[in-house]
């Protein structure tokens, strides 16, 4: 009896503990995020409305105009289709280079340590400074690329030159950074993989490619969905490494949304512009982020 | 950042007390080149033993970090005293917008020591603004050794038809004739804005932007953009010329690997610093010419094209701030700028510190000036500015034709 009572009282001390907690540890937390993200987020797509330089008060209302020219833009449909690429490289190349990798360094062999750090020292490096330094290698004149191709008999090369290929660089430059991270990816979900199940498949007579294809590929699931949704959302956010490499150009086929939205709105005192391209990307990004994670993520 | 805090308390304190305290004020700078270090020191310092009291604080922002920031400082509390500026567009936004002061009683003043083109870049509507403080010329620079090399004489050459017979000519002595920095565009920009003076002459701009004879696809718009064309189909820039960024574009001047840059006078020092042995090119090694005409073309040799570069006062700076601006636009003080060789100052009678043969060129050429058009991207404005920069490579490149290039422009100009 005494006990019961005891407990109740804990009970509703409890109830009333957590409450109070929460009276106080919540306004501060949901301040900050309101006045630094849901009002600059509402802020963005009020200014997306106007024809405005970002000095002062917004005052000239264009309507859809902003959009309009926006959908028109050569510069900003090829940043769309860069973006896609992105994509599309992080999906074909990357992620099948990074999950080899993983598989190949994940046993117990000499110098896997090794080459697991050596494979991720280049995410470790700051966007811009990968940047400049592939900004180099890829230089027509000193870079190594064009040194490359001289010795074979060749031209020198100015990649970043090329409209048509320009924009290949940075795939490839992708491509180095980050498979080293998605490798550490499938390194870790290699390792809670139950190992008997691979000397049962070994015992039952399956070779090397259906313990592949039937263990290792379904255990990694997982973590091929959030690399997936990594490489979709680092494609949608990619910005500081154009900036360095290509800088846009050249002729603006290297943009990606974000670079454009700074270099076409920010560098150009166009805020109402660019705010409109940020209402798009933020759409496609809520779009992209919580369709994947219903469709492919929601046994996570 | 502390003593900054306290000094701006204290300015706050000086302003809400009144004229009786003027002591103790600190005017604020915000500048772009901090390779001027010297000069601002020295003029401060002289500023102060003429009027006890009064600190001169210089901060240095560099060139994109200054632009991009400029807008949100202007509208904070922290809004420097006295900004650099570039006058055109930009300027006038700030102007409508209310941050910076007007200046007009200071006009007689500086009447007197500066020069009147470059002053009245700086008023608008009849109202001064600011002070230029800087001229800069472009034109072309060129390697007399490679020109030389090529049987080329500079000059000659008079018209955009020679211009271009001298192209070939270089090319097929196996010199590269024009080093272009086209990854930042507005190299190019000097170009197309060139020949667009050349055949539309002085009213081009003011035509355009009024909406006259078509605007900004009016026919001079078109042509520049052709002739334009007409060079690079010559194959005359560097390999790889629209990856190249500026300050590795001057490493190649300075390493002697192209004939010819158009360039602003800041090239000089750029080649020096940027060259693979550090030292570049000598003074007497480098040649200056100016722009050649173009045939049937409405403007002439003399007219010129480049930055008018000085200082705006802002809003709510204190009176001293003006005082400043006055002290700063007399030959006494500019002197240790052209002596230093820092720039060619728009105050008259400095060009005889000028140490640099170059520098004094540039600064009688501008003197004989009868018009000097500051940058487009300036003078149109950031948006339109970079349009403009933009239109450049590409017609250039021929990813564009004339046409669409000058309709681009119009279309920005609407959309400004």
């Amino acid at each position: 009896m005494a006990e019961t009572t005891v407990l109740a009282r804990a009970h509703t001390t409890d109830a009333r503990g957590s409450l109070i907690t929460a009276l106080i540890f919540l306004p501060p937390a949901l301040a900050v995020f309101t006045v630094f993200v849901i009002l600059p987020i509402g802020e963005a797509a009020w200014y997306g409305f106007f024809n405005w330089n970002g000095l002062r008060v917004p005052e000239n209302f264009v309507g859809f105009s902003n959009f309009i020219q926006l959908f028109g833009n050569k510069a900003f449909d090829r940043a769309v289709i860069n973006n896609i690429l992105i994509i599309v490289i992080s999906l074909g190349v990357q992620l099948p280079l990074a999950l080899a990798m993983a598989v190949l360094l994940a046993e117990r062999m000499v110098g896997a340590v090794a080459f697991r750090m050596l494979f991720f020292l280049p995410y470790i490096l700051a966007d811009v400074a990968a940047g400049l330094i592939w900004r180099f290698m890829f230089d027509g004149d000193y870079g190594l690329l064009s040194q490359i191709s001289q010795f074979f008999g060749g031209d020198p090369i100015y990649l970043l030159s090329d409209r048509t290929w320009a924009y290949s660089a940075v795939l490839i430059v992708i491509v180095w950074k980050y498979f080293g991270f998605h490798m550490m990816l499938y390194i870790a979900g290699l390792q809670s993989i139950n190992r008997d199940l691979y000397e049962a498949a070994a015992i039952d007579g399956a070779n090397a490619w259906q313990r592949f294809r039937f263990i290792t590929i379904p255990g990694l699931s997982p973590m091929i969905r959030l690399s997936v949704f990594f490489s979709i959302l680092g494609s949608l956010q990619f910005f500081d490494m154009i900036v360095a490499l290509t800088g846009g150009g050249p002729l603006n086929t290297t943009h990606t949304m974000v670079s454009f939205l700074y270099y076409f709105g920010i560098t150009r005192m166009r805020v109402g512009f660019g705010s409109a391209v940020g209402v798009v990307l933020f759409i496609i990004c809520i779009v992209v982020a919580f369709g994947y994670k219903r469709i492919f993520m929601k046994d996570d | 950042m502390l003593k900054k805090a306290l000094a701006g308390v204290g300015l706050v304190f000086a302003l809400s007390a009144g004229p009786v305290a003027a002591e103790d004020v600190t005017i604020t700078v915000l500048e772009v080149n901090d390779i001027n270090q010297q000069y601002w020191q020295q003029m401060g310092d002289n500023f102060a033993a003429e009027h006890p009291g009064v600190k001169v604080d210089v901060q240095y922002l560099e060139n994109e970090a200054f632009k991009a920031k400029l807008p949100t400082l202007l509208q904070s509390d922290d809004r420097p005293d006295i900004i650099y500026s570039w006058a055109g567009g930009v300027m006038e936004a700030q102007i409508e917008a209310g941050y910076i002061k007007d200046i007009s009683d200071a006009r007689a003043d500086l009447e007197k020591t500066i020069y009147e083109g470059p002053l009245n870049a700086y008023r608008v509507n009849g109202k001064q603004y600011g002070i230029p403080v800087e001229l800069s010329l472009v034109s072309f620079y060129y390697n007399k050794a490679l020109v030389e090399k090529a049987g080329v004489d500079m000059s000659s050459i008079k018209t955009w038809e020679e211009f271009l017979a001298a192209v070939k000519q270089m090319k097929d002595a196996g010199v590269t004739p024009i080093i272009m920095a086209g990854g930042e565009k507005w190299p190019m920009h000097f170009y197309y804005s060139y020949l667009l003076m050349r055949v539309g002459g002085p009213d081009v701009l003011n035509n355009a932007k009024a909406g006259k004879d078509g605007g900004f696809t009016n026919e001079a718009f078109v042509e520049a953009g052709q002739l334009l064309k007409d060079l690079t189909d010559l194959d005359a820039y560097q390999a790889g010329w629209l990856s190249l960024m500026f300050p590795a574009s001057t490493g190649v001047f300075g390493d002697g690997k192209g004939a010819l840059d158009l360039m602003g006078n800041w090239l000089l020092g750029g080649q020096a610093a940027n060259a693979a042995d550090g030292k570049g090119l000598s003074m007497d090694e480098i040649g200056l010419a100016s722009f050649p005409t173009v045939a049937d073309g409405m403007g002439d040799g003399t007219q010129t094209f480049g930055g008018v570069q000085g200082f705006l006062v802002t809003a709510d700076a204190p009176p001293e701030a003006v005082e400043f601006i006055k002290f700063m636009s007399t030959p006494e003080q500019q002197k240790i700028a052209a002596e230093a060789g820092a720039y060619v100052p728009a105050v008259k009678g400095t060009d005889q510190y000028l140490s640099n043969p170059l520098l004094k060129q540039v600064a009688q050429t501008l003197a004989a000036s009868t018009w000097h058009q500051n940058f487009l991207d300036q003078d149109l404005g950031p948006s339109v500015g970079r349009v403009v920069n933009d239109m450049s490579v590409a017609v250039a490149a021929g990813e564009v034709t004339p046409e669409e290039a000058a309709q681009a422009i119009q279309d920005a100009w609407d959309q400004r």
